[in-house]
C-alpha cells in the first residue's frame, strides 16, 4: 500500500509518533497549531482591512509588511509564510490565485473557500480574469488595470479592497461585517449594501 | 542574481521535469516569457531542495509582471504578477 491511499488517521497516528519519538514536533504542538488553523477566519483579514480604512498609518503598514501588520492586530505569524498585501486602486484591481496548488493566506482568512482550489478558477484566472470577476457579477471598469497575482512560492497574498461609498462615519466593526473572503481574493468588491455569509 | 525594479528579464524557457523527479515553481505559462522585474521580495530556502531533503540554496525572489496578452492567443486586457527566483530568470526581454 502506498501513502497515497493508507488511511489517514493511522497515517497521521505514525507520522506525528515519529515525529514526536525523533524530537521534531510534539503532538502537542501539532494540536495547538491545529487550533490555530482552526480559529483563523476570515473575520481576521475584514477587521485588518476596516482598520485600514479608518486608520492610514495602519493602511501602509498593511502594504509594506503585512506579516507585521497581522501581528499587530494578534494574529501569530511565527512560522508562517509572509503575508503580501495588494492595494486596489481607482485604476487598479487585484485578483489573486494559485495556479500550481491552493496557496491561501489561511493565517488571516482561514480555510480556502472550495473553487479557490478548482482546476478551473486555477487555469481561468490567469487567462481570463474578466470573465472570471463577470461570473462574479464582478464590474470592474474598462479602464481599470486588472492585476492577477499568481501565488507560485514563498509569499501568501491578500487584497486591500477600497473603501465602498456609502460607509462614511462607519465603525471599524460595521466596516468589517461588510468584507468578505471573496472581496480580499479580489473575485468581488464590498459595497455598503454586502452581507458577509457566516464564518 | 541582483536585479532592480523595472529590469527588464526573460523567465528560462526550462523543462527540469523531463530530466527526472524536481519540484518547481515556475508554472508552464511562465517559461520563455519576458517580463518586468516589480521588485525584490526577500531571499527563501530553494522549495526544490527542501522538497528532496537536500540542503537549501538560499534564492533572490522576485515579483515579476508580464502583460497577458503575452501569455495567450486571445490577447486579454491585464497583467500578469508572478514570484520567481532568481535562478529561473535572465537579463534581457
Amino acid at each position: 500500500m502506498s501513502v497515497l491511499e493508507a488511511d489517514s488517521e493511522m497515517l497521521y497516528a505514525a507520522v506525528s509518533g515519529l515525529l514526536a519519538e525523533r524530537g521534531l514536533v510534539t503532538k502537542a504542538e501539532i494540536l495547538e497549531r491545529m487550533a490555530v488553523t482552526d480559529a483563523a477566519s476570515p473575520a481576521l483579514g475584514a477587521a485588518m482591512v476596516a482598520r485600514a480604512w479608518t486608520d492610514p498609518a495602519y493602511a501602509d503598514l498593511l502594504v509594506a509588511d503585512g506579516t507585521a501588520a497581522a501581528e499587530e492586530v494578534g494574529v501569530m505569524m511565527r512560522g508562517l509564510p509572509p503575508l503580501g498585501v495588494l492595494r486596489n486602486e481607482a485604476l487598479l484591481h487585484n485578483l489573486v490565485v494559485c495556479t500550481l496548488c491552493s496557496c491561501y493566506p489561511r493565517a488571516v482568512l482561514g480555510y480556502p473557500p472550495f473553487w479557490f482550489k478548482s482546476p478551473a478558477y486555477r487555469a481561468r484566472t490567469v487567462r481570463d480574469p474578466r470573465g472570471v470577476l463577470a461570473d462574479w457579477g464582478t464590474v470592474i471598469g474598462e479602464d481599470v488595470r486588472i492585476r492577477v497575482v499568481d501565488s507560485t512560492a514563498d509569499y501568501r497574498w491578500m487584497v486591500l479592497p477600497m473603501r465602498p461609498a456609502g460607509t462614511q462615519g462607519w465603525s471599524q466593526e460595521r466596516l468589517a461585517s461588510i468584507i468578505r473572503a471573496s472581496d480580499m481574493i479580489g473575485v468581488t468588491v464590498p459595497t455598503a449594501e454586502t452581507v458577509r455569509e457566516p464564518t | 542574481m541582483t536585479l532592480k525594479a523595472g529590469a527588464l528579464v526573460r523567465i528560462k524557457d526550462e523543462w527540469p521535469e523531463a530530466l527526472g523527479p524536481v519540484h518547481c515553481r515556475t508554472p508552464h505559462y511562465v517559461r520563455g516569457k519576458a517580463g518586468t522585474v516589480v521588485r525584490h521580495l526577500g531571499d527563501f530556502p530553494d522549495p526544490g531542495d527542501i522538497a528532496f531533503a537536500r540542503e537549501p540554496a538560499l534564492r533572490r525572489l522576485y515579483h515579476v509582471a508580464i502583460p497577458l496578452d503575452r501569455l495567450w492567443p486571445e490577447e486579454p486586457q491585464g497583467e500578469l504578477v508572478i514570484e520567481i527566483y532568481d535562478h529561473w530568470l535572465e537579463r534581457g526581454a
